[in-house]
């Protein structure tokens, strides 16, 4: 990890997110979009890691990331998702969900599509609205799903002007962060820590399962769903304590680790390497969290670190062997058998880091200190 | 009254005519925090019959520094660095302190550069003339900024003895005075270099810079084009490679180089004397410069630049053991001569002739009234007195000096949208007046989502600020109660420990119980836990919640002994007394018998509590009349399910008893 690269892009960083790669690509990561908040203007800006070839001499090293393009967002950019290639899906704080369109050619985004009034609050008694600000978004193409502090959930297709579904008063708190569970079925986490699934074939406004933790009601901030095991949930609080969840049992989580010291903002499996997880926090720290050291044979695999190693892991057909390591990984409840090795990635602490994102070997994360950190070398 | 230290400035509004006019205003946030200044001024017409209300608030802020992108990033930057200077470990003494102290001082200026250079860039490359202009501006001040503090560092940090303050001098001169590279990358580049146009400005600007090695390579190319003068250059050249420098790894001791340096002396007065460079002036001024002749340093006036050049050249030529104690008195003699009278000392060189003179509060005082922001004085400040330079001197206001421009530098930052997470950490180590500032400061950070009221809250929380944690969970249960949303409100008077708002809000639950008959946000309600103790009303909530769960479970038993402790309790409200027992109808009804004989007493004793205290109404209107009827009707159904309920009890009872 000596090499990590900062750059001051002087706005406060709410959302860092790396672009897909197409399918079947061999490329690693390089261009990441970000979203801004609590500035006078806020913006949507994609940045590029790649190698420039012709850089002039003030045009900073290499490694180092540049600003592609940027656009005005009108509110504080409170989620931000890919939803293919070219287009980015934002949430606003004025409850407005908006994509944006990448134009490779002359390097421009361009507004795409919007809902401008996708989370709102009902006065009492009175029907006059006032926005609500829309907290996470997550998207299936053609499928994008938002949550808000409304307690709303909405299901939008892409190219539909109105929303497909919508699930008023979902939650009596608020909502802070979704993603997919499987296809037809979601997974939103609350204020009042409680994990919800909620399945889109099922009419009315009831989840259909509820898992919570127990006691302190602590608000859960993130979640992520394990990549290939999609009973395995990760969830972060505002104890900054991780949670791994098992939602085909039980209603509460398998396993709590005590991780930061305050608000764990987000929290991501890496995609293609599960047993490896990342977390960062309110307390201006970034951890590593890796589940897969004490399995030799294992490691020697994915430590070689590139894409087609992975790749391998995946393809061999030896799932049954994968499945029984990544279950004792992250589930198994026996801590002096499965030790877990955790590395803090930034070198000193001050404010925040609000968002993280893992592509292959690649990682990026922005911060309240008006700071985007890149590397690019993460398994080595 | 104190007097002023600089003639404040006039502002003109365009648009107005003060004397048609008038004014009033009112400092905005960050009041005279230095950063910026906003006033609002509002304009009354005289004619104040005729134009009801003021027509026009103007909002001023003077200074835009802080709205400046680029210096975002070194608002930004620096504060890490403040961070960790403050972490310091105060046991650390001596060497290792001292150059730890070096090392922030040295990052501190590195973002500055770094700066600089963005700025630079962007001034190049703007196509708005004005806009360059500001930003050739914003490089010059910075620019300053840095040579200001390189020579703080040199006589304050650094505090280097005679000998190698010279040679921190020397590279302090060669950082901030750079033409040269260009100018000598230009000389070499050309075909044939000693006939360049620049090529002995080249020679002499190195040679008052000191870079006698430099210097000699480009005689030797002198040498090489000309034969005729090449005798004079290598003769010129010995001399140079012969001066007696102090380097760092050498052990010799001061006096043993100022014997050498004399005899170097003596030899270069020599050659004068025999008129050896006579032939060439150009040599021969070299020859009298490294003499440390001022009235030919001063003849070099255009490539010296600026007196603090002249003065480190001068002491370079003519006392390179110079003490840190005899400065002030060469400072101020070379500013004297190289202005000649002609032009008066400008801020800079004031603020430069101070710090010669080890005066920091002087240095400190200047820089304040020259610079437009707080930024380079509060870190100043804070790294002098980390180094223990600023114990003696208190203010006769407030704290300490080092405290007082930090909290003025935290207070602009606070202004400022989105920079105010940074002044929290400045606040912190404001050790006597930081914690106030800090309160007065944070409730008035709008709250506009959530998430950044979850960070306000950290931050207040992280402090033990128990007070305005209590205030920003009330304005956000407040907020959730306007928008209709009783379980966030909820939420957030529980997070407060507001027991009075809780109180507010499960009466909400509970009417809107009573208006709809189902209750709301169950998932809340369900799993309140320990929280229910907050306050009564909620735990009436939360069991009267409970209670409804058993009987839709089929618990009567339990739900009837619950629903009794609730009235006989009085932890329910009487107001709700009706609506339990009502409650409790079906419960009398059920065919195996679930209140006992001692249970239907009481609640017989409640119901006639609750209709002995009913007031009796004088007025009846028809819709009063309906409802008294129904009540009636109800309390009729209620009397009588009682008796039956006891009757079957009584037989039930004495059944048991009898088997």
């Amino acid at each position: 990890m000596e090499e990590i690269y900062a750059k001051f892009v002087s706005q406060k960083i709410s959302k860092t997110r790396w672009r897909p790669l197409p399918p079947g690509s061999l490329q690693t990561a390089e261009t990441f979009a970000t979203g801004s908040w609590d500035n006078e203007e806020n913006y949507v800006s994609l940045w590029s890691i790649g190698d420039f070839g012709n850089l002039d001499s003030d045009g900073g090293f290499e490694g180092d990331h540049q600003l592609l393009c940027d656009i005005r967002h009108h509110g504080d950019v409170m989620d931000l998702q890919f939803f293919d290639q070219e287009r980015i899906v934002a949430a606003s704080s004025t409850g407005c969900v908006t994509v944006f369109l990448h134009h490779p050619n002359n390097q421009t985004l361009s507004l795409n599509q919007q809902w401008t009034t996708a989370h709102y609050h009902t006065g009492p008694g009175s029907p006059s609205y006032s926005s609500a600000p829309c907290t996470g978004v997550v998207c299936n193409n053609p499928e994008i799903v938002t949550v808000g502090e409304d307690g709303r959930i909405n299901l939008f297709r892409a190219d539909h002007k109105e929303a497909v579904r919508t699930i008023d008063n979902a939650d009596s708190s608020t909502l802070h962060a979704v993603t997919f569970l499987r296809t037809p079925e979601i997974l939103t986490v609350n204020s009042i820590g409680q994990l919800k699934i909620w399945d889109f074939r099922q009419q009315g406004n009831e989840p259909s399962q509820i898992l919570s933790l127990t006691g302190d009601r602590v608000p859960l901030h993130c979640v992520d769903r394990h990549p290939n095991q999609q009973h395995v949930v990760a969830t972060g609080g505002q104890d900054g304590m991780l949670s791994i969840w098992d939602v085909r049992q039980g209603t509460m989580p398998v396993s709590l680790l005590k991780a930061h010291e305050a608000e764990m903002w987000e929290v991501h499996f890496h995609p293609s390497n599960p047993d490896h997880l990342f977390t960062c926090s309110e307390d201006g720290s970034l951890w590593h969290w890796d589940a897969s050291t004490d399995v030799p044979e294992k490691s020697s695999l994915f430590h070689q670190g590139g894409r087609s190693s992975t790749f391998l892991s995946h393809s061999i057909s030896n799932q049954a062997n994968v499945h029984q390591s990544a279950i004792s990984s992250w589930l198994s409840t026996d801590p002096a058998k499965d030790r877990i090795e955790i590395t803090s990635l930034l070198p000193s602490r001050s404010l925040s880091v609000n968002s993280l994102d893992v592509l292959g070997p690649c990682l990026v994360c922005g911060t309240d200190a008006e700071a985007i950190y890149v590397t690019r070398h993460l398994f080595s | 009254m104190e007097e002023l230290d600089g003639e404040p400035t006039v502002t003109l509004i365009p648009g107005v005519n003060s004397k048609k006019n008038q004014m009033c205003f009112d400092w905005g946030p960050g009041g005279d925090a230095g950063v910026c200044y906003i006033f609002f001024f509002c304009f009354v017409s005289e004619k104040s019959e005729m134009v009801p209300s003021c027509p026009f608030i103007y909002i001023i802020r003077k200074d835009v520094d802080v709205y400046s992108q680029i210096l975002r990033k070194l608002f930004n930057e620096s504060h890490g660095i403040f961070l960790g200077l403050q972490r310091i470990d105060e046991e650390l003494t001596g060497k290792s302190r001292k150059s730890q102290l070096v090392r922030v001082s040295k990052n501190y200026r590195s973002v500055i550069r770094a700066c600089m250079e963005e700025m630079h860039q962007l001034a190049i490359a703007a196509k708005d003339p004005a806009n360059g202009r500001q930003f050739s501006s914003q490089v010059s001040i910075l620019s300053a900024v840095e040579l200001i503090w390189n020579l703080c560092e040199i006589l304050f940090i650094e505090v280097a003895p005679a000998g190698p303050l010279l040679l921190h001098l020397l590279d302090w001169v060669r950082l901030h005075v750079c033409e040269v590279d260009s100018l000598s990358a230009d000389v070499l580049g050309s075909e044939n270099p000693s006939k360049h146009d620049s090529f002995w400005n080249l020679v002499t600007i190195l040679v008052l810079q000191g870079r006698l090695d430099e210097a000699r390579q480009m005689l030797s190319k002198e040498a090489d084009a000309s034969p005729a003068s090449a005798g004079m250059c290598r003769t010129m050249g010995d001399l140079m490679r012969t001066m007696p420098i102090l380097s760092p790894g050498n052990t010799q001791t001061l006096t043993e180089l100022e014997l050498k340096w004399q005899h170097w002396h003596e030899e270069c007065e020599r050659y004068l004397q025999d008129s050896t460079f006579a032939t060439s002036p150009h040599l021969e001024s070299l020859l009298k410069i490294m003499l440390g002749d001022e009235a030919a340093l001063l003849e070099q006036k255009e490539l010296l630049s600026n007196w603090y050049h002249f003065l480190v050249t001068r002491l370079l030529y003519s006392n390179p053991t110079v003490k840190p104690i005899d400065l002030h008195y060469y400072a101020q003699s070379s500013l004297d001569l190289f202005l000649g009278g002609e032009s008066s000392p400008e801020p800079l060189d004031n603020i430069l002739l101070a710090a010669f003179e080890f005066d920091i509060h002087q240095v400190i005082k200047e820089c304040s009234i020259a610079l437009s922001n707080w930024w380079f004085v509060a870190h100043l400040t804070d790294l002098l007195d980390h180094c223990k330079l600023l114990q003696s001197h208190n203010l006769y206001f407030g704290s300490n000096m080092r405290e007082f421009l930090l909290l003025e530098y935290a207070s602009g930052l606070f202004a400022h949208p989105s920079l105010w997470q940074l002044g929290v950490d400045y606040f912190d180590y404001c050790p006597e007046l930081g914690r106030v500032s800090l309160e007065l400061h944070i409730e008035r950070i709008p709250l506009n989502t959530e998430q950044k009221a979850l960070k306000v809250l950290r931050i207040c929380e992280q402090r033990q600020m128990t007070e305005q944690v209590r205030s920003i969970c009330k304005i956000l249960a407040m907020k959730a109660v306007r928008n209709n949303r009783l379980g966030s409100a909820l939420s957030w008077s529980i997070r407060a420990k507001d027991a009075a708002f809780a109180t507010l809000v499960s009466d909400r639950f509970l009417r809107d119980y009573c208006e709809r008959g189902c209750f709301s946000d169950l998932d809340l309600i369900d799993n309140l836990g320990p929280a229910m103790m907050l306050s009564d009303r909620l735990t009436f909530l939360g069991k009267y919640r409970e209670f409804h769960r058993m009987y839709g479970e089929k618990r009567f038993a339990d739900a009837a002994s619950l629903l009794l402790s609730l009235m006989t309790s009085r932890i329910a409200p009487r107001s709700f007394w009706m609506t339990l027992l009502t409650d409790a109808l079906p419960l009398l009804e059920q065919k195996q018998v679930i209140f006992s004989a001692e249970q239907t007493y009481e609640l017989m004793r409640c119901l006639e509590d609750l209709t002995s205290r009913r007031p009796v109404r004088g007025e009846s209107d028809t819709e009063q009349l309906q409802d008294d009827d129904i009540e009636t009707t109800k309390v009729e159904m209620l009397r009588l399910a009682l008796a039956r309920n006891l009757a079957r009890a009584i037989v039930r009872e004495g059944s048991l008893e009898g088997s």
